[in-house]
């Protein structure tokens, strides 16, 4: 065997594995229920679930809570996924800017117990004036 | 007054920049292959001559477009929906040239005018290339001019392209002032995004822009060589022009990085964002090209990799503005375009030039070189091309991961679902084989360069010796100073010592020779430098702003838990209460205004903001740095949507620093912006933003009035403090209120208790032409209003009514970066090794065109005649 084929065989096994590895940790959208489920059997992967606001009859958002008076890093909310399960939602961060407007939330993280704890959220804002066109935003409850 | 006329022309230029290089294409195809099947020098001739014509006519279209969107833009003609959605009055001129390409069209047009220079340049500079290699760039000019068409093609509804030059009225039919008054226009812009609003968003797109569009020319080259068979030939002109593109991009990219370490609170330069990471690929692609690039000429493999790697980074282009501007990132994404219905036009571009150039190399690939013999460990070609290759695995493990939502919609096609998201974990997951394709790619950048200037070789490595010991004592000494634990950040910071000590001893002798030739070791140090900057900035950077006040409150339990380990990384600080944070006592003390006329922020209290508009009223005299500049009354420009929170840092030492991290609100953008203050010390940042404020635009919500009925030295108790009247005296001065003889007016002292501070409060009371006025005070850092009611004198008690309101307070985060400026030096000495080798490799060309040119051009047969 030449030494080029022998190269080629190493880069192919190392592609092999980018492509495993990126598969393995890729994350993944779920709704509540498997989330708790995934919660339920020990498995700790962080996952991806959209969802919005829980709202009443008039848009007003229900269950949010953010006192930065008492503990700016501690925001909560409720979310409802797109099965209309709703679950109370935890993230240990200030409350992103313009939270309230946002039309679909992306909560990234992992469910203990009943509530679900996010690192990460993204949301889709509308444009005020552009009907229809969304834009994402993105926070990161960042870790010491 | 609606102006047409130069929204039509810009639209018909748009259509006549397409047709012309659609002929152009044609022209300079014709007179390729007139010149491959030999026909007469007159035809090519002709050929030749109408190619440029049309391609100048193309660049005087593209002029006019260009000139017609800056004209709609900079006159703000609202009524075109590009300058109403992407400027306003309020902008400084210098950001009505950022709202241009603020928008998908705009920067398509930037695109393809970077391309007709280029062309330009192209056509005067190479003659003997020109045909083949414009034939491939007018053909991209018809792609990209498509793009902002703007023509529907009538019975079949198919909509080609996206124009720029479309009134408020056509892009919005169903807006109900239309009915009321077709010429409607609005009086006002939306106005640029204001993190837009920034001195690197006025030049990093055209940058990038110009990084993108060069690209083009090797790729033109390449497929220029492959058509006309000249397979080794077009290294020589192209390979200048790689290395320029891979400057600009790379500078192109760095100024993104950088405008985003500035002016974005995500508190890094780097975010493993999909739209950063794809123009970063092709970057990679492209260095390892011009490696191959390098070598191609002793070495086959290498000259076919270089056709590889030169078309993947054209495609890698084409892929990155394909992922950018189709919608298909969504909500994977913070900074992709949303879908103007080009995703097909795209995809068609895209699909064109991979499956045109792959098919072209694969007919040509029997034709080209192949190597005899198997090349040899220790010589250069080997080296280098491992290190090409592992650039090359960098960038596809980056395209890999980032290709997600892309999976999932191919998925979609075929009827599946994925439901795939990126990693949850972004900075972890691309570390894993970013921190170890890098440690080897700097180490070999060392290595490569000792066999590329033979100073080993087969038998005789101890050169090499040398520097590995003293870079190993170095590294050991800097981890040990440092404290560096983590055996990746020792392997990473090993690594790239050697490279800078290795490319550092070979730079030492090649200076002393010829520093034309030192582009590549300088190059090299300063990637090595990038790295160290980087991997101590973000490795161990340390949060500065740890929120320890919770303790004492309600969360205490869930405060505590997990070791005090949970998020508690931003602190709330209260109007002019200091507060502990770090080594540091901090102070909020004061909002801020940006006026235009004056080099200091002043203190939003001096001024009363027009609503909707770019300006204020002074509210006193204006005084900064002892010169006036306005009088009480004036009116002064502002930069209306900034506002600048001036905290104190007060160092153990008890030296002070002032910093005044930006909030920016605009209403119509929709929303509140922060970015960061950063404090630069040699060895270290102290970066720090607001993460939340409240509205300071929006007025006080006051609470309902409670009325309180004291006598002298009472206590009493208001918004949860005690008050204490101290005393009523007679006062003559009452701001704001003229007092006449005859007028009474008195003021009321009372004492507020805070928990370390206490506070006076002086209401008045006024009789003035017999009629009462009182004039409250507010009270920001209590939160309180305090009017003073009425004066008993029966009784001898006092009465005052009182509102109180939130507290203002901002939240704040602070992160210190050891050593980023190692990370921005790096980067400086990459940009000087790039114009070295860039200037080299453009003499060499020169060089050698112009001695062919000598050769074949027709000598003169009698030397004499012209002399006469």
């Amino acid at each position: 065997m030449k030494k080029i084929h022998i190269f080629g065989l190493v880069i192919i096994a190392i592609a092999i594995g980018i492509i495993v590895t990126t598969a393995g940790d890729a994350s993944t959208y779920v709704d509540f229920n498997k989330a708790q489920k995934m919660a339920d059997n020990g498995d700790n992967e962080s996952i991806h679930v959209v969802g919005k606001l829980k709202k009443d009859a008039q848009g007003n958002i229900l269950e949010m809570e953010y006192r930065p008076e008492v503990d700016p890093n501690f925001f909560t909310f409720t979310l409802v996924d797109n099965n209309n399960q709703a679950r109370k939602v935890i993230y240990k961060s200030t409350k992103p800017q313009d939270f309230d407007k946002s039309e679909q939330v992306v909560i990234i993280g992992r469910m203990q117990q009943d509530t679900f704890v996010a690192d990460k959220i993204l949301m889709k804002c509308p444009s005020k004036y552009e009907e229809g066109k969304l834009e994402t935003t993105e926070h990161t409850a960042q870790k010491s | 007054m609606i102006h047409n006329t130069i929204g039509s022309a810009g639209h018909l230029l748009v259509i006549i920049a397409f047709v012309t290089a659609l002929l152009a294409t044609f022209a300079y195809y014709k007179a390729t292959t007139a010149t491959t099947s030999l026909q007469s020098p007159a035809l090519i001739q002709e050929w030749k001559k109408f190619a440029r014509l049309t391609f100048f006519v193309h660049l005087l279209a593209v002029l006019g477009v260009v000139f017609s969107l800056y004209w709609i833009i900079g006159n703000h003609y609202f009524e075109y929906h590009y300058a109403w959605k992407n400027s306003s009055l309020a902008l400084p001129t210098g950001y009505t040239i950022s709202s241009f390409w603020q928008d998908q069209e705009g920067s398509f047009l930037l695109w393809i005018f970077w391309n007709v220079v280029l062309g330009s340049i192209l056509i005067f500079s190479n003659r003997s290339w020109e045909a083949p290699v414009m034939t491939i760039f007018a053909l991209v000019q018809a792609f990209l001019t498509s793009m902002i068409l703007g023509v529907v093609i009538p019975g079949l509804e198919l909509k080609i392209g996206s124009t720029p030059f479309l009134l408020l009225k056509e892009v919005m039919p169903e807006m109900p002032v239309w009915k009321m008054d077709p010429n409607f226009i609005p009086k006002d812009g939306n106005g640029l995004n204001p993190l837009l609003q920034n001195y690197w968003m006025v030049i990093h797109p055209p940058t990038l822009f110009l990084g993108f569009a060069s690209t083009l020319i090797p790729f033109s080259f390449a497929m220029a060589g492959l058509w006309l068979k000249k397979t080794h030939d077009w290294i020589r002109p192209a390979l200048p022009w790689s290395l320029f593109s891979a400057l600009v991009l790379g500078v192109g990219i760095l100024m993104g990085a950088y405008w985003a370490y500035e002016t974005l609170n995500f508190g890094s330069y780097w975010n493993w964002d999909p739209v950063e990471n794809t123009s970063f690929v092709p970057w990679l692609i492209l260095v390892a090209a011009i490696h191959t690039m390098i070598i191609a000429r002793r070495n086959a493999t290498a000259l076919k990799t270089s056709f590889i790697l030169t078309i993947a980074t054209f495609v890698l282009i084409l892929y990155s503005t394909f992922m950018t501007r189709s919608g298909i990132l969504g909500n994977a994404s913070v900074h992709s375009f949303t879908d103007l219905g080009l995703s097909g036009q795209l995809l068609i571009y895209l699909l064109t030039f991979l499956f045109v150039s792959v098919g072209l190399l694969v007919y040509r690939w029997k034709g080209l070189p192949s190597d005899e013999d198997e090349v040899s460990t220790y010589s250069q070609e080997f080296w280098i091309f491992i290190g090409a290759t592992l650039l090359c695995l960098s960038g596809f493990q980056i395209l890999a991961t980032t290709s997600i939502p892309v999976y999932n919609k191919i998925a979609e096609a075929f009827g599946t679902v994925l439901n795939l998201a990126l990693p949850a974990d972004q900075v972890a997951h691309f570390n894993k084989f970013q921190l170890w394709f890098f440690s080897l790619i700097i180490i070999l950048t060392g290595v490569g360069q000792f066999f590329w200037w033979k100073r080993v070789g087969q038998g005789k490595l101890q050169a090499l010796y040398n520097p590995l010991l003293l870079a190993l004592v170095i590294s050991a000494a800097v981890i040990t100073i440092e404290g560096v634990q983590d055996i990746r950040y020792i392997v990473i910071l090993t690594a790239s010592v050697f490279a800078v000590v290795a490319n550092g001893s070979i730079l030492f002798d090649i200076i002393k020779g010829n520093y034309n030739l030192s582009g590549g070791a300088i190059t090299h140090i300063g990637v090595a430098l990038m790295l160290i900057g980087i991997m101590f900035s973000s490795a161990y950077e340390q949060v500065v702003s740890i929120n320890n006040s919770g303790l004492m409150i309600s969360r205490s339990e869930e405060f505590t838990q997990n070791d005090n380990k949970e998020n508690k990384e931003n602190i709330t600080l209260w109007l002019n209460k200091p507060e502990r944070m770090g080594d540091y006592m901090l102070t909020w003390k004061d909002v801020r205004i940006e006026p235009r006329n004056i080099p200091e922020y002043i203190s939003k209290s001096w001024v009363d903001l027009i609503e909707n508009d770019f300006r204020a009223v002074a509210l006193r005299d204006i005084v900064v740095n002892d010169k006036q500049y306005y009088a009480k009354g004036d009116t002064m420009e502002i930069a209306p949507e900034n506002f600048y929170y001036e905290v104190e840092y007060r160092e153990p030492s008890g030296r002070v620093f002032h910093l005044f991290p930006r909030v920016q609100i605009n209403p119509r953008m929709g929303g509140i912006v922060s970015s960061p203050d950063i404090q630069r010390k040699v060895d270290k940042d102290l970066y720090t933003y607001v993460s939340m404020v409240t509205n300071p635009t929006a007025e006080p919500v006051w609470s309902q009035t409670e009325n309180f009925t004291v006598n002298l030295r009472d206590t009493f108790f208001v918004n949860d403090y005690v008050a204490i009247l101290d005393n009523v005296v007679r006062t003559d001065e009452v701001e704001g209120v003229q007092l006449a003889e005859g007028d009474a007016a008195v003021k009321a002292v009372v004492r507020v208790l805070d928990k370390d501070q206490e506070y006076v409060i002086t209401p008045s009371f006024v009789i003035r032409d017999r009629l009462v006025a009182r004039k409250p005070e507010v009270h920001d850092e209590l939160g309180l209003r305090m009017q003073f009611q009425e004066i008993n004198p029966q009784t001898g008690q006092f009465t005052f009514s009182i509102n109180t309101t939130q507290r203002d307070f901002i939240v704040l985060k602070a992160i210190e970066k050891p050593l980023i400026n190692i990370l921005w030096l790096g980067t400086f000495v990459l940009m000087i090794g790039m114009i070295l080798a860039t200037i080299r490799r453009f003499k060499e060309f020169i060089k050698i065109r112009n001695k062919e040119a000598r050769a074949s051009s027709p000598k003169p047969k009698n030397p004499k005649s012209v002399v006469a």
